[in-house]
């Protein structure tokens, strides 16, 4: 028997305590400057897609701006409105922002590091439930914005708190059905297995496209990022729940939907873009850990989520918002039936390439879920959706109250100016 | 890693949230007003979730946070802010003092029930077996095989009977709610 490498075995409890607040300090740090470095490139690639120049004053390219946005935040004065029910108005912005920082405990962000003391996990807490602790601490986040809602003692502030209970509601059920296809493959509820997972099998985005493109659309709904932005619609609600706000209470708000926003990225390269996986070879999952693995793999997963959070960006200055009913009959009449129907159909598909004897590592079984994914996506697009899902701007109307819509139009036309038409 | 390594560990994060669970449960049924009530209650809840992880079962500390405080709560904020239900100081759900004397009755009773049931010995057909009570996670199907066996091999029947049971609520709920506005769209 060789001699144990103690670079390889696992650490000792002082070690492994010692090396998890080290852990905890360098996420905290890297997440806090990704979220302040999120506004800005929001801003610099909305000037972008808009053909401006964006923010450009402050250092070069405007590199220092969030350094200015935050000194003018903190500076500035916090009004308190009158009536306010004042522990959960102090309590809100902190709840908004809170969970999306904890599910970051569980994210599985690069291959084992090895040290003298001992192989480290890249994983602040390597829980058996990480998923399931992901989700339950992400349905959290919607307190912050009911209570911040409620507590501001403002119409337009509890329309935006009741709209957003009730469209995270409506989404975490189907963002939660969308993954079971992701628990299937896995076996498993450990966020590092499923990453495992996909990197013997191939990844959960080709395997299972049609749960990834619902959790991609459900993820958007739950950061309440455009085209899902309702408890916020300035157009109708001012600023929606915090109105109320000022200051740096109110800039917790922006700082919490960015850092949802990465944390959803996260989280969708976990369960459908291989995590921390290097596509094509098995080079970085086989084999003792070695230092270079282990900076491969965390860049490559931090390149991941930063093409994701830029999708995020792009998507919300692409396209325009939806209105109420949209929004609640797309969650609960189309993603909720699809992401049940694709249970079973991947259920099934797995029962039987397994009752085949089709090996899971093998290309045929990943060629015939593909293939399966392939023939599924044309259907939901171009034969179930009909502009339903593709095109937002309008829902499907009945033929008659078409109809109705166009005669009314038409009547107003032909009408001469001044002419009124009881 | 169990009971048997971390003794002082458990036992003061047994106690920790045990006490907050306790405290807030009271700040819960005492608060006048409804949304400060049902915030104590989402703490009861995570104290609830922290107590099942200290036993060892992860996975109902978790779906307890993210049925009851993600979901169930939020339903409960959501109605609460719609009824609106006046000003606090003029609410109280215990009127009178015959009220007051029930409810602290039935408390005692309550208490005493659990202090009694603490002491009594079960006979072996209600209680799990040693090998079913030490199944660990580290089985096939991780936390959620010891759980998901059982629900889908012993307990069948029950299981499917039970989710009909909740779709017949549903399909109740909606049925009553379309009653109402029958030209709603």
């Amino acid at each position: 028997m060789p001699p144990l490498d103690p670079m390889q075995l696992e650490p000792s409890t002082w070690v492994f305590i010692l090396a998890t607040v080290v852990k905890m300090l360098a996420i905290f740090t890297i997440y806090m400057v990704g979220v302040a470095y999120t506004t800005l490139a929001e801003r610099k690639i909305s000037a972008w897609i808009q053909d401006r120049h964006g923010p450009n004053r402050v250092g070069p390219w405007g590199m220092f701006q969030v350094l200015a946005d935050g000194v003018k935040n903190i500076m500035k004065e916090e009004t308190m409105p009158g009536d306010v029910n004042k522990a959960l108005f102090i309590l809100a912005p902190a709840l908004a922002f809170v969970p999306a920082l904890i599910a970051w405990a569980v994210i599985p962000f690069g291959a084992p590091l090895p040290t003298p003391w001992g192989k480290i996990d890249l994983v602040v807490a390597d829980l058996p439930i990480g998923f399931l602790f992901t989700l339950a601490i992400t349905s959290i986040g919607v307190y912050g914005i009911v209570l911040a809602g409620w507590a501001s003692n403002n119409k337009y502030a509890l329309l935006g708190g009741l709209r957003s209970s009730a469209q995270m509601v409506s989404y975490e059920i189907a963002m939660g059905m969308s993954t079971v296809c992701v628990l299937l493959m896995a076996g498993n509820v450990s966020l590092n297995e499923i990453v495992m997972q996909q990197a013997t099998m191939g990844w959960n985005a080709l395997l299972l496209s049609i749960a990834a493109f619902l959790f991609l659309v459900a993820a958007f709904a739950e950061t309440n990022r455009v085209p899902f932005d309702l408890p916020e619609a300035e157009s109708e609600l001012i600023a929606g729940y915090h109105s109320e706000y000022s200051a740096m209470k109110f800039s917790m708000f922006p700082i919490s939907e960015y850092a949802n926003m990465i944390t959803a990225s996260a989280m969708f390269v976990t369960l459908f873009l291989g995590g921390w996986d290097i596509p094509f070879t098995q080079w970085d999952n086989t084999g003792p850990a070695t230092v270079m693995k282990a900076l491969l793999t965390t860049m490559l997963f931090a390149a991941k989520v930063l093409f994701f959070v830029f999708f995020y960006i792009w998507v919300r200055w692409t396209l325009p918002r939806f209105r109420y009913d949209q929004l609640m009959s797309l969650g609960w009449k189309l993603m909720l039936p699809v992401a049940l129907a694709y249970i079973v159909v991947v259920a099934s598909a797995l029962l039987a390439l397994d009752a085949a004897g089709v090996s899971r590592t093998g290309w045929a079984f990943k060629g015939a879920l593909m293939g399966l994914n392939f023939v599924l996506l044309g259907v939901l697009f171009f034969i179930l959706d009909r502009g339903r899902l593709i095109s937002p701007a309008y829902s499907r109307l009945e033929r008659e109250r078409v109809a109705r819509l166009r005669s009314v139009a038409q009547s107003r036309a032909t009408l001469a100016p001044g002419e009124i038409r009881s | 890693m169990g009971n048997e390594f971390y003794p002082l560990f458990y036992s003061f994060h047994f106690y920790l949230f045990g006490l907050i669970a306790v405290a807030s449960a009271l700040l819960f049924v005492t608060r006048k007003s409804p949304v400060a009530a049902a915030m104590w209650l989402v703490n009861v809840m995570f104290c609830l979730a922290a107590l099942y992880v200290l036993l060892d079962a992860q996975f109902i500390g978790a779906i307890q946070v993210l049925v009851y405080a993600g979901a169930i709560m939020v339903v409960f904020l959501f109605v609460v802010m719609l009824l609106n239900l006046g000003h606090p100081s003029e609410m109280s759900d215990i009127r009178g003092n015959a009220g007051r004397l029930t409810a602290g009755l039935v408390g005692l009773a309550l208490l005493a029930e659990v202090m009694v049931l603490g002491r009594a010995e079960f006979p072996a057909q209600l209680t799990l077996a040693a090998a079913q009570a030490s199944q660990r996670i580290d089985g096939p199907g991780g936390v959620i095989g010891p759980i998901a066996a059982p629900l889908f091999k012993q307990h069948l029947l029950a299981f499917e009977l039970t989710s009909m049971l909740l779709l017949t609520a549903i399909v109740g709920a909606v049925v009553i709610g379309k009653k109402r506005t029958p030209d709603a769209r």
